[in-house]
């Protein structure tokens, strides 16, 4: 009988750290894509507060509830982080595993928000990002999801198979504002 | 020479540089171009056609002459102007467009053959043969005439781009542009101050003049060190915005300091992407020349550069100066020179009724017609009605008058309108949405005038932002009116040059207007005038003026030229910037990558993801030696090949089975749970768009697969589909292609291979043809489909990514052990050959249904996409060209996917054509190669002998028609 050695998506390539920014792999867990049937956003919405303590998130926003993170990941749908989705929720959505589809990354640091403005045109003011937001948006060539999590600490994630490609370019960008700083 | 006194440079700090390899000092502060001043050195390039020798002639990036090429080897950069680039320890500067030395250029004959090389020289001449003029004319032209050349090597620089966003934007750092970001700045606005210069003050730097009873520069410093203490304010220096786009958005590029370019991992420039609310344009205004003979020469500068070298650099361009202009700029540069200490040999104004009160030699009404001296002015002569008068002279400065910078304002379309007041076009109000204009840009040339605007601009911008400007008292400051009599040429023997960085003189404009290029879109291309790096910035309204002149028409009726983006040269470099080496496309790396890098496999790029083509085994020497093995190693015993890349979307909802009715041709509501339906997908159009098979894991959750190149089309599709077509079904759909590891195991010992890796072992019983449901290994689950596309007894078995290593390795280790391996690419393209599977080389976006001979899997008890319109008229027939197999039948064995077939007899040229070879390979099963093609009527010609022929290749052959499935027709190897 075999035994499968699993491996995360940036295994061997992280963490990295350039001056006083980091860039670390973020062991997610279970991830769990939560998209409402028709008509059911409000049910599935009151699932999640019953199930896990946290709503359906916003357009662009993030929910939190201990260790259970809802990340905004399209129209009517949610990325649920951190604790394995409540089968009940079953009943009011489509429940996609996603633990293993996706490269997750924490970029943290003073000027993160500068390194990230190397990669993606999205608005990173804190007026227009603040923590607690979050974007489906490019990075470089990539389709991402860019969270901010708390000041100066994003959650960046693209597919799992571009791991190597999201460190190189996070990687030439952390370079780049950090040789100005000196 | 440099000159007495404190300007912006720090005498404490020498910098070593050096110029056509000579070594030479200057100063922390200097520009290549003060310094190479400061140093006495006059002569700095030769021109672009004649090669005549050229001196400096500004102080800002509209330098025509001063072009240097920086750095050797990959590095090297070639037209940065020397006025802009800051001198730096080690600096490397070389003089362009000179052979074979800027002292000694050969090519200088072209001077003396001038007569000959007017305007429309080249279109005029180098007309026959015509076969000379790629192989003679057109090389030797490129060497003669041109700028700085590439060092066509790889560049080794870093370049970065960046996004940034604000409320406004204020474009220069003048005394305009520092009011208005000060305003908004107070008013708590996030501004964005950019400015091209490596400090801020714009012209304050350059002048005499006070401000709020301080010295210009040190009010802008003042400003500056305020601005840069708000954390809702950003000052960029040496940041110039290079255009205006749609929706506020500008592009800017930065020149990251020397000193952080240097560091390792620096970018050496930045190119930025700047949304912004609103803009405020105080980009200043330009001094413009005025034509006389020789008006080229080393020594010949403008009157404002003068004083910004005198000024800021405390250099003396020349140690006799005479001065000459039709407005007070003159007389402002006159007295500065003297303030600094430097004789100045004449005023000429050529206002009759100006008064001079300096102490120097003043000509009222008078006007320079020509220089004297070769390879720099030594003297010039001024003319009159009553004669000609010679004055001993090594530098003069010129000034024509000042015209705005409209340019920003002119990148969407706006065209500039003539003042007559200042002789000087201005910006069209509103021409860019959200930008307003304040200063000099917009024709207010008094420092007084500039701060009023720079205020009024961002009090407007703010207003229009629901932001209040607090109120701010203005600095007392300089406030003379702006007068101006218009020159553009004096009248004289010899050349007078307009366009400097093209060679472009009165006469050719003249020239042009006489061959009847009389638009001045015309002219510019006739004459070349306001081509190349510089883009006309010096040369552009007196050109017009002439060409007005020269046509009896005025200046408004003439025009401008299209002013278009980058408002100074930006390097594709940073453009492209992080699209260098790995950063040209993203990678995507199967979970097996390694493994297979690991047994030598080359790898394959289908579309980003790499994937393995063959894997070598000891002693195989050529690719299809391995290929061959691997399709025999399938045939005959078990192998393993990583199909994760196939698209996997993952579709869920009480409506599931109906919306895969309606995208998918055949039917999905009525498969069965636990059992996977091949289907097949066509676009509005009726033309296949896909294929792939879908299983059904629940009642009302399904697995579609796509084809690894359509993967994102696909999904795409879906969305378009239920968002805009079926928002009335219940049905939710999502990516899984990552979160799967998927392998093929195909082949008569598969089902011995996973039994072994399997925690419940497999039974025809349970696991027939087309059968998927979840399995478990080791305590993973994961799921296993019946499913081939080798033609063998195969599955594909799919964990969750973070195994997907692990179970690679496992199962080609278990299948090394029963006589089998991994396949690759090429042998997995063989088997599906053999079999006449089809890809997206069949499927190639022209072809139908039909065509395919796959119409009876479009269901006529439902609707779907493309239905209708497969059904049009010509997409059903024996017209068409329809999918068959192909074998050689004559002499020679070989087939070429792309050749066109014809009928035996045929001639083979287009109106003959019958179809053409799609795929083509090497089967070993078969001992021959065999192909897949489209035939006109193909279906009903099996048997029949055509004519094969790869016109781009020479290759020709007899080949027989046949059915596309060659090997096991029956398909009892895959059902079995």
């Amino acid at each position: 009988m075999v035994e499968l050695k699993a491996k995360t998506p940036c295994e061997g390539l992280l963490p990295i750290e350039v001056g006083d920014l980091r860039l670390s792999e973020v062991e997610a867990g279970f991830v769990t894509s939560v998209a409402a049937f028709k008509d059911k956003d409000a049910a599935l919405s009151k699932a999640l507060q019953a199930a896990h303590g946290l709503e359906m998130p916003a357009p662009n926003r993030v929910s939190e509830a201990g260790d259970a993170r809802a990340i905004w990941f399209g129209p009517r749908m949610a990325l649920l982080m951190g604790v394995s989705a409540d089968p009940s929720l079953a009943a009011h959505g489509a429940l996609t595993d996603q633990s293993d589809a996706w490269a997750v990354v924490r970029l943290e640091g003073a000027r993160a928000a500068d390194v990230l403005a190397r990669l993606t045109p999205i608005d990173l003011r804190p007026g227009a990002f603040g923590p607690g937001s979050t974007a489906r948006t490019e990075l470089q060539h990539m389709q991402a999801s860019i969270t901010h999590l708390s000041d100066g600490t994003y959650q960046i994630m693209v597919f799992r198979a571009f791991a190597e490609t999201l460190v190189h370019d996070l990687k030439t960008a952390m370079q780049g504002v950090a040789a100005r700083q000196g | 020479m440099r000159l007495a006194g404190k300007g912006q440079i720090d005498r404490s700090r020498p910098v070593k540089f050096r110029f056509d390899g000579v070594e030479y000092e200057g100063l922390k502060g200097d520009t290549l171009a003060s310094a190479l001043l400061a140093n006495d050195i006059r002569m700095v390039a030769r021109s672009f056609k004649y090669h005549r020798p050229r001196g400096i002639m500004t102080a800002g990036s509209e330098e025509p002459n001063a072009l240097v090429t920086l750095g050797l080897g990959p590095a090297q950069d070639p037209n940065v102007r020397a006025t802009t680039v800051e001198l730096f320890e080690g600096m490397m500067a070389r003089p362009q467009n000179c052979w074979p030395s800027l002292g000694l250029d050969l090519l200088s004959v072209n001077d003396l053959a001038a007569p000959f090389l007017g305007a429309g020289f080249y279109y005029k001449t180098f007309m026959w043969p015509k076969a000379a003029w790629e192989k003679v004319y057109e090389p030797f032209i490129r060497r003669a005439a041109g700028l700085g050349a590439l060092s066509m090597e790889a560049n080794t620089d870093r370049y970065e781009k960046a996004f940034a966003h604000c409320d406004l934007l204020v474009i220069g750092a003048g005394p305009a542009g520092l009011m208005a970001a000060l305003a908004a700045g107070r008013a708590g606005a996030d501004v964005i101050l950019c400015d091209e210069d490596m400090r801020t003050g714009g012209r304050l730097n350059a002048e005499r003049l006070e401000v709020g009873g301080q010295s210009g520069a040190a009010w802008a410093e003042a400003m500056t060190a305020e601005l840069q203490a708000m954390p809702n304010v950003r000052v960029m220096t040496r940041t110039t915005v290079t255009g205006a786009y749609d929706q506020g958005t500008y592009g800017a590029l930065e020149r990251v300091a020397s000193d952080v370019a240097m560091r390792p991992g620096a970018p050496r420039e930045c190119f930025w992407r700047i949304v912004a609310k609103r803009a405020v344009l105080a980009a200043g205004a330009l001094e413009r020349p005025v034509a006389f003979a020789n008006n080229d020469r080393p020594g010949v500068m403008m009157a404002g550069a003068v004083r910004a070298y005198v000024n800021r650099w405390r250099v003396s361009p020349g140690r006799s100066v005479a001065v000459f202009g039709n407005n007070d700029s003159a007389h402002r540069t006159a007295a500065d020179l003297i303030a600094g200490g430097v004789h100045v040999s004449a005023l000429i104004d050529s206002r009759a009724e100006a008064r001079c009160d300096l102490d120097v030699p003043f000509y009222a009404g008078r006007e320079v017609s020509a220089v004297h001296g070769g390879r720099s002015v030594e003297a010039i002569s001024i003319s009159s009605i009553s004669g000609v008068e010679k004055i001993q002279a090594d530098t003069l400065a010129v000034s024509g008058g000042w015209n705005p910078s409209v340019h920003l304002t002119c990148h969407m379309n706006g065209r500039p309108e003539w003042n007559e007041r200042i002789a000087a076009f201005v910006p069209q109000e509103g021409a860019v949405p959200g930008m307003l204009t304040a200063g000099a840009c917009r024709g207010d040339f008094s420092t007084r005038a500039c701060l009023e605007g720079g205020l009024a601009a961002a009090r407007e911008a703010m207003q229009d932002i629901g932001r209040a400007v607090p109120d701010i008292d203005l600095p007392r400051a300089e406030d003379s009116a702006y007068d101006i009599a218009p020159l553009w040429v004096v009248p004289g023997k010899g050349r007078a040059w307009l366009d400097f960085q093209n060679d472009v003189t009165v006469k050719d404009v003249k020239q042009a207007a006489t061959e009847n290029f009389q638009s001045v879109e015309h002219m510019k291309r006739y004459t070349t005038q306001g081509m190349a790096p510089d883009q006309g910035k010096n040369s552009n309204i007196g050109a017009l003026a002439v060409l007005a002149d020269a046509t009896g028409r005025g200046i408004p009726e003439t025009g401008t030229t299209t002013y278009r983006p980058p408002f100074v040269p930006v390097p594709i470099a940073a453009m492209g910037a992080g699209a260098q080496g790995k950063g040209f496309a993203p990678e995507r790396f199967t979970t097996s990558h390694k493994a297979s890098v690991a047994r030598g496999a080359p790898m394959i790029e289908a579309g980003l993801w790499f994937r393995p083509s063959y894997f070598p085994q000891r002693g195989e020497t050529h690719w299809r030696q391995s290929c061959d093995r691997e399709v025999r190693m399938v045939r005959e015993a078990v192998g393993v090949a990583d199909v994760s890349t196939l698209g996997k979307i993952d579709i869920q909802g009480p409506d599931a089975g109906a919306f895969l009715d309606f995208v998918y041709t055949n039917m999905f509501s009525t498969l069965k749970v636990g059992r996977v339906r091949y289907g097949l997908m066509l676009r509005e159009d009726g033309h296949v768009m896909d294929d792939g098979t879908t299983a059904r894991l629940g009642e009302n959750h399904y697995l579609m697969t796509t084809t690894t190149a359509a993967a994102g089309q696909v999904m795409r599709h879906l969305e378009f589909v239920h968002q805009a077509l079926r928002p009335d079904l219940d049905v939710r759909f999502t990516s899984v292609t990552e979160q799967w590891a998927q392998f093929a195991v195909a082949g008569p010992k598969a089902r011995d291979v996973l039994n072994g890796l399997l925690d419940t072992p497999l039974s025809d019983e349970a696991w027939p043809f087309m059968s998927c449901g979840a399995v478990s290994l080791a305590g993973v689950e994961g799921r296993l489909f019946r499913i081939s596309f080798s033609g063998e007894h195969g599955y594909e078995i799919a964990v969750p990514s973070r195994y997907g290593d692990a179970l690679f390795r496992a199962l080609v280790s278990r299948a090394e052990g029963v006589g089998g391996g991994p396949y690759g690419m090429e042998a997995l393209n063989v088997l599906r050959l053999e079999k006449g599977f089809i890809t997206h080389a069949e499927i190639h976006g022209r072809v139908t249904a039909f065509d395919i001979g796959m119409e009876r899997m479009v269901s006529a008890k439902k609707d779907c996409i493309g239905k209708t319109a497969a059904a049009r008229e010509g997409l059903n027939g024996s017209e068409r060209e329809q999918l068959v197999g192909l074998r050689p039948a004559g002499e020679v064995k070989m087939l070429v996917a792309g050749a066109h077939l014809f009928n035996a007899e045929a001639e083979a040229v287009r109106v003959n054509d019958q179809g053409y070879v799609t795929s083509v390979g090497y089967s070993p099963m078969l001992e021959a190669n065999i192909g897949l093609g489209f035939l006109r009527n193909g279906r009903v010609r099996h048997g029949e002998v055509v004519r094969m022929v790869d016109h781009l290749n020479g290759v020709e052959t007899l080949c027989e028609v046949c059915d596309p499935v060659q090997f096991d027709p029956e398909g009892g190897r895959m059902r079995g």
